[in-house]
């Protein structure tokens, strides 16, 4: 805030601090702070005379240039600073005294005092920024660390597998429109057999050993209210369809049962998710569409398809749904047992007696299910080769995904 | 269902490579699931002309046979007590890789001294040769055979394994699948020969059936064939029964197998002169009614069991085994020949509660036409006739008081579209649909289609959909993406909340387990009260599995501390597991409730900056992180509350509640409950209860405005009674209109601290929305603080 050739400013202040009390020996000070500070004082302020103005100018200069040189760190360079460019320096003193020159004096000295103040700003500056990269390179050097050794542990926590890619299913299906459903895993045996068209003693019962649980405190019911834990998560789409008209998306993802001994491919309880889409027009075509929308999503995008007739009593036609291998590329491998296709899921159209049942005109709607192997797709991802790991929950298994 | 392609091309003319023929069945819904090779591992193996056997000079039971393969003859040691001279046999040279009779190993062969005579080479077994687990005898060739050939192109054959779906009955027999692959490969099939000269008195005379259960058997017949002389049946029905897996026996027994595989129909033979007053009667079982069956064992039955008696009581099982009594024998000379239809489930039921299930009695619950019986009693006829010398009585005893009336479905043109996506030309359907053996007669809008009696699984229209789509191959079916109505989402608020909180946690450095439902009431005895467990008792599975696996869980802790102990062997430093699951509650209704719970175990040393398990342990306030964690993120404020839990530690163990519900609790597992779950280590839970926290559960968060002007924070030291919680020091402090925020950030017990008191250290954020308060009004807002401490916590400036 220096304003050159007008005295006022600088003697009001120089007033007012005089009248506080503080900064009143500011020569003295500034040479306390040299001593202290390894300077030894070069010179002394004179008279103020034009002359002796200007020519203490150029001393201050050349000192403060010398002085300004051997700065090694940023605690000099605060004591050069306080030194020259401080309320108490020569410089300022000089400029107090500008206002006993004449006005031509005082325009030239002002003029000389004002460009060193500009002089010693940008010194200052470029001095500050020489040290500042001078530190950061002592840093790099003396403080060199072994990047080598290992950060600090965070803690650690992982979704289970199966919970990670049961999302990344349900969002191929959410991502094309469907609504996610869950029910109960203890359901009655209408819903998991009769409803869905298997009735007892069929031997497609054959194909689903099913744990059965004991009623006896509730008395005695029929069959249709026998209790079981659900041996797949088809049962959802009798539920939702009794309580729900077209049009239909849903995904049903959830935990089922199965009462059958473990070994590396059979587990007792496996994660399924149901697909169900009811409305008018829609075919075959279309569940090939979404099913090859949610294999690509899963397993990339250049994945190729295969449906085959499979059966299901409660669709018809019934597929099964391939994948081209994604480790063989088709060409046949241990994954693909050489076929270059693998197996992921069964599906077909909802078979036109239930849509019936649920009081839709199968002449008019039609629909398409799909059932989906959570673990069996998670093991073909993970290239996990034993299914009884995902339920052992050891560790060493679980942090890997 | 094992279809040896041999047998196969009686049928149809083979046209395409086996490999081709496998991939169409796929396609088509037969799904084959291995194509084995008999022959092509027998390397080495050939045929043999046993020239001369004598006796072993220095063992019984062993014997030298001189073999010929036409070039050169060898010497082997043989201990088969059915080789004779003139037999033609399977030879192993020296080098041949054979399976180890006793360990089943694949070894090769070499020249062995066996009781100072040196064999070179074997004759063979049929489960040397992986034919069979038959060891009793060696395998004897047919006499056609010619010396020195390699046994795989004498009895080698590829066998299709097809895992036939239950809706395709007449696809367990070899002519089902035949037709498939006729159609598949545009070949005609070629029916089996049912002709054979009937020379016997005829049957309506000497045998009678009476149906008095026409419910459970819709149609049964008899034949007489007379004069039959039981011996070995030809190599190539043995041949056959051995590439489908079946045993060959006798000519009788044989025949029966062979015809119920070709056919799809199950056939009984009984010894005609067993039979009292040859009159069979079907009827249920008298309560009380024993059989002896062809296994030996002794059985009883209930009154839904359908037998097959004659005047003197029960001579079958039906559908599932024969009587010891009437069994055909070596001395047998007349045979009764029943093929019978049964009712599927009765046969299935009887078949799973007497533990007997068979080729014979799978077919029969599968369900089998009714039009198969006669055709059936014919072919096994013809074959008794040819194979064992027998003379066929005229005519056949058949009851069928209600014939079952054909099947025929009326499609309307427009459906296959419709459900198909693709709409194949008339001709296409009606190629393909005659090609599968249905008729179509074309109408304007429909084909109205006749189903043939074996494929009774057809019944609708889309069924017949379905036939055409084989037929056309479902790869040429388009992929459509998904168009038309979006349907409005459906609010899961337990689903979301439960993907919530398992990010929460994993966020916040937890694993996730996932663990069975199924535990034992002794498993859940030590985490649930034994009157709770009695007075709502977790529901029992009938038919459990494993050991320990008989009830559903009311409580997830059990299951997270067997998986903490699962890890702790394996683990250095700390464990913290979690798991979101459903917990199973009987109730009055039929369904029980499942309600979702998340339970977290934390335990071990905390880790150093390598990751080196420390000294210190995990405590409780460790696990109480998680709960403080899932809190802030899911804007709920929670309190705890010392409170006394089963299983957990007392001091140790707090409830934790929302709006005074309570939702869950944190603490420290009791050490003797960790114990019986081989937990030695100090182990600290929280549960927390979905369905009682999604009340609290804002659905957004809303912003709240911050004062814009500064805060001042003040350090308060207070000397309270022990017992008196910081959460209700806390709770006083803020009160204060002024306080923005407290917290405790130290707790002292100990020296300058009296006996039964201790010392807390709260950080004090005061802070006014409108102005920047100055040192006057927070002195004012401090001794207001202090009197009230000290007036309601019995607090004291510590000084």
């Amino acid at each position: 805030m220096f304003q050159g050739g007008t005295g006022t400013g600088t003697g009001t202040t120089a007033a007012a601090l005089r009248a506080g009390g503080v900064g009143y020996v500011f020569w003295g000070t500034a040479l306390v702070w040299r001593i202290r500070n390894g300077y030894t004082p070069g010179f002394t302020c004179e008279d103020a005379t034009a002359m002796t103005v200007l020519s203490s100018i150029g001393e201050i200069a050349a000192k403060a240039r010398e002085e300004l040189a051997s700065v090694r760190d940023e605690k000099a360079l605060e004591a050069w600073r306080v030194a020259f460019m401080g309320r108490k320096s020569p410089l300022q003193s000089v400029l107090r005294s500008l206002g006993e020159l004449d006005a031509d004096e005082r325009r030239d000295a002002g003029r000389a005092a004002n460009e060193l103040k500009n002089e010693l700003d940008g010194a200052l500056e470029s001095k500050r920024d020489e040290l500042r990269r001078a530190q950061i390179r002592r840093a790099e050097t003396a403080g060199r660390i072994d990047v080598t050794l290992p950060g600090r542990p965070l803690a650690e926590g992982r979704l289970h597998p199966i919970t990670q890619t049961q999302r990344d299913i349900i969002h191929a299906f959410t991502a094309q429109g469907f609504s996610v459903i869950e029910g109960p895993e203890v359901e009655l045996d209408y819903y998991n057999f009769e409803a869905l068209r298997i009735p007892k003693d069929h031997p497609a019962r054959e194909l689903m050993d099913t744990f059965y649980v004991d009623r006896s405190a509730l008395g005695q019911g029929d069959d249709d209210s026998k209790l079981l834990l659900r041996t797949h998560t088809s049962p959802n789409q009798i539920r939702f369809m009794e309580k729900s008209d077209p049009p239909i998306r849903i995904i049903c993802p959830g935990r089922t049962y199965r009462n059958e001994a473990t070994d590396p491919t059979h587990e007792w309880m496996i994660t399924q998710t149901e697909v169900l889409a009811v409305d008018e027009g829609l075919t075959l075509a279309h569940l090939k569409g979404t099913l090859f929308e949610f294999a690509k999503r899963l397993f990339g995008r250049e994945r190729k398809i295969r449906f085959r007739c499979d059966f299901f009593r409660f669709v018809e036609p019934g597929v099964d749904m391939a994948i081209d291998c994604f480790l063989c590329g088709g060409k046949g491998c241990r994954t693909c047992k050489n076929e270059g296709w693998i197996e992921i899921l069964g599906a077909g159209m909802v078979h036109p007696e239930i849509l019936e049942n649920m009081g839709f005109d199968p002449d008019i709607y039609t629909g398409f299910a799909a059932g989906l192997g959570v673990e069996r797709i998670a093991m073909l991802r993970y290239g996990v080769d034993d299914i009884r790991h995902f339920y052992e929950n050891d560790v060493r298994f679980l942090r890997q995904f | 269902m094992r279809v040896p392609i041999k047998w196969l091309s009686d049928y149809v003319a083979l046209s395409l490579p086996v490999e081709e023929i496998a991939q169409r069945l796929t396609m088509a819904g037969l799904e084959v699931t291995g194509i084995e090779r008999t022959g092509e591992e027998w390397e080495g193996v050939v045929v043999a002309h046993v020239v001369e056997v004598s006796k072993h000079p220095d063992a019984d039971r062993l014997s030298l046979v001189k073999v010929d393969t036409g070039s050169e003859t060898f010497e082997v040691v043989c201990g088969a007590p059915n080789v004779a001279a003139g037999q033609n046999i399977a030879y192993a040279r020296l080098g041949a890789r054979l399976r180890d009779a006793h360990t089943g190993e694949k070894k090769k062969l070499k020249k062995a001294k066996i009781r100072g005579v040196v064999s070179i080479g074997m004759v063979c077994s049929e489960r040397e040769l992986g034919l069979s687990d038959e060891h009793d005898g060696i395998l004897v060739l047919s006499e056609s055979a010619e010396k020195g050939k390699p046994l795989g192109e004498v009895i080698g054959d590829t066998v299709l394994d097809i895992d036939m779906k239950p809706n395709r009955a007449d696809g367990l027999s070899v002519l089902g699948v035949a037709r498939d692959v006729a159609a598949l490969t545009g070949q005609t099939l070629c029916e089996p020969d049912f002709a054979f000269e009937a020379l016997g008195e005829s049957v309506e005379a000497r045998a009678s059936v009476d149906i008095q259960a026409p419910d459970l058997c819709p149609r049964f017949t008899l034949a007489i064939i007379e004069n039959i002389e039981i011996g070995p049946s030809p190599p190539w029905m043995q041949e056959a029964l051995l590439g489908a897996g079946m045993r060959p026996i006798s000519n009788v027994v044989d025949i029966t197998n062979y015809v119920m595989l070709e056919l799809g129909q199950p056939i009984h033979a009984f010894d005609y002169d067993k039979i009292v007053d040859h009159k069979i009667i079907v009827r249920r079982a008298q309560p009380g009614e024993t059989l002896t069956t062809l296994d030996g064992k002794k059985r009883s039955f209930t009154s839904e069991q359908l037998l097959i008696t004659d005047p003197s009581g029960p001579i079958a099982v039906a559908g599932v085994m024969g009587g010891l009594q009437t069994e055909v024998t070596d001395a047998t000379k007349t045979i009764l020949l029943e093929v019978a239809n049964f009712n599927p489930v009765s046969i299935r039921r009887t078949a799973m509660s007497l533990k007997l299930p068979s080729e014979a009695s799978k077919r029969f619950a599968w369900g089998i036409a009714p039009e198969l019986a006669p055709m059936t009693s014919r072919r096994a006829t013809k074959f008794l006739v040819e194979l064992a010398s027998g003379k066929a009585a005229k005519g056949l005893v058949d009851a069928y008081p209600e014939p079952m009336p054909p099947v025929s479905v009326t499609l309307a043109k427009k459906r296959i579209p419709q459900v198909l996506g693709i709409d194949p030309s008339e001709d296409t359907v009606i190629s393909s649909l005659e090609a599968l053996g249905f008729g179509v007669a074309t109408k304007k809008d429909t084909f109205d289609v006749d189903v043939p009696y074996w494929r009774r699984d057809v019944q609708c229209p889309d069924d017949v959909v379905e036939e055409v789509a084989r037929m056309v191959g479902y790869e040429t079916i388009p992929a459509a993406p998904l168009a038309g109505r979006v349907p409005p989402g459906v609010p899961q608020p337990i689903r979301e909340l439960r993907e919530t909180i398992r990010d929460i946690l994993v966020g916040a450095g937890m694993q996730e387990a996932i663990t069975y439902p199924l535990t034992s009431l002794e498993t859940l005895g030590h985490v649930v009260a034994a009157d709770v467990l009695e007075r709502v008792p977790p529901l029992a599975i009938v038919n459990p599995l494993n050991v320990g696996e008989e009830r559903l869980r009311t409580s997830l802790r059990a299951s997270m501390l067997q998986c903490v102990a699962r890890n702790l062997r394996t683990t250095k430093g700390q464990l913290a597991l979690f798991e979101c699951a459903r917990v199973y509650t009987p109730t009055s209704e039929p369904l029980p409730r499942e309600s979702e719970h998340v339970v977290g175990a934390v335990i071990g040393a905390r880790l150093d900056r390598f990751g080196n398990a420390s000294a210190a342990s995990v405590d409780f306030y460790d696990a109480k992180a998680y709960v403080e964690r899932l809190a802030e993120r899911l804007s709920v404020s929670l309190t705890l509350e010392a409170s006394e839990e089963y299983g957990l530690l007392s001091g140790r163990t707090a409830t934790i509640r929302t709006s005074d519900v309570d939702i869950g609790l944190v603490g420290q597992v009791h050490p003797e409950t960790a114990a019986a779950f081989g937990i030695v280590q100090d182990v600290y839970l929280f549960e927390i209860r979905l369905d009682a926290l999604l009340p609290h559960v804002p659905p957004v968060t809303h912003y709240q405005s911050f004062s814009k002007y500064p805060a001042v924070v003040e350090d308060l030291a207070i000397v309270v009674d022990r017992e008196q919680t910081a959460s209700s020091v806390l709770s006083e402090i803020q009160v204060h209109p002024l306080v923005a925020s407290a917290r405790v950030f130290d707790e002292y017990t100990g020296e300058q601290v009296p006996e039964g008191k201790k010392s807390l250290a709260i950080a004090v954020s005061y802070q006014a929305p409108d102005r920047t308060l100055t040192d006057a009004d927070v002195a004012k807002a401090r001794d207001k603080i202090v009197a009230r401490l000290g007036a309601r916590c019995g607090a004291e400036l510590r000084s």
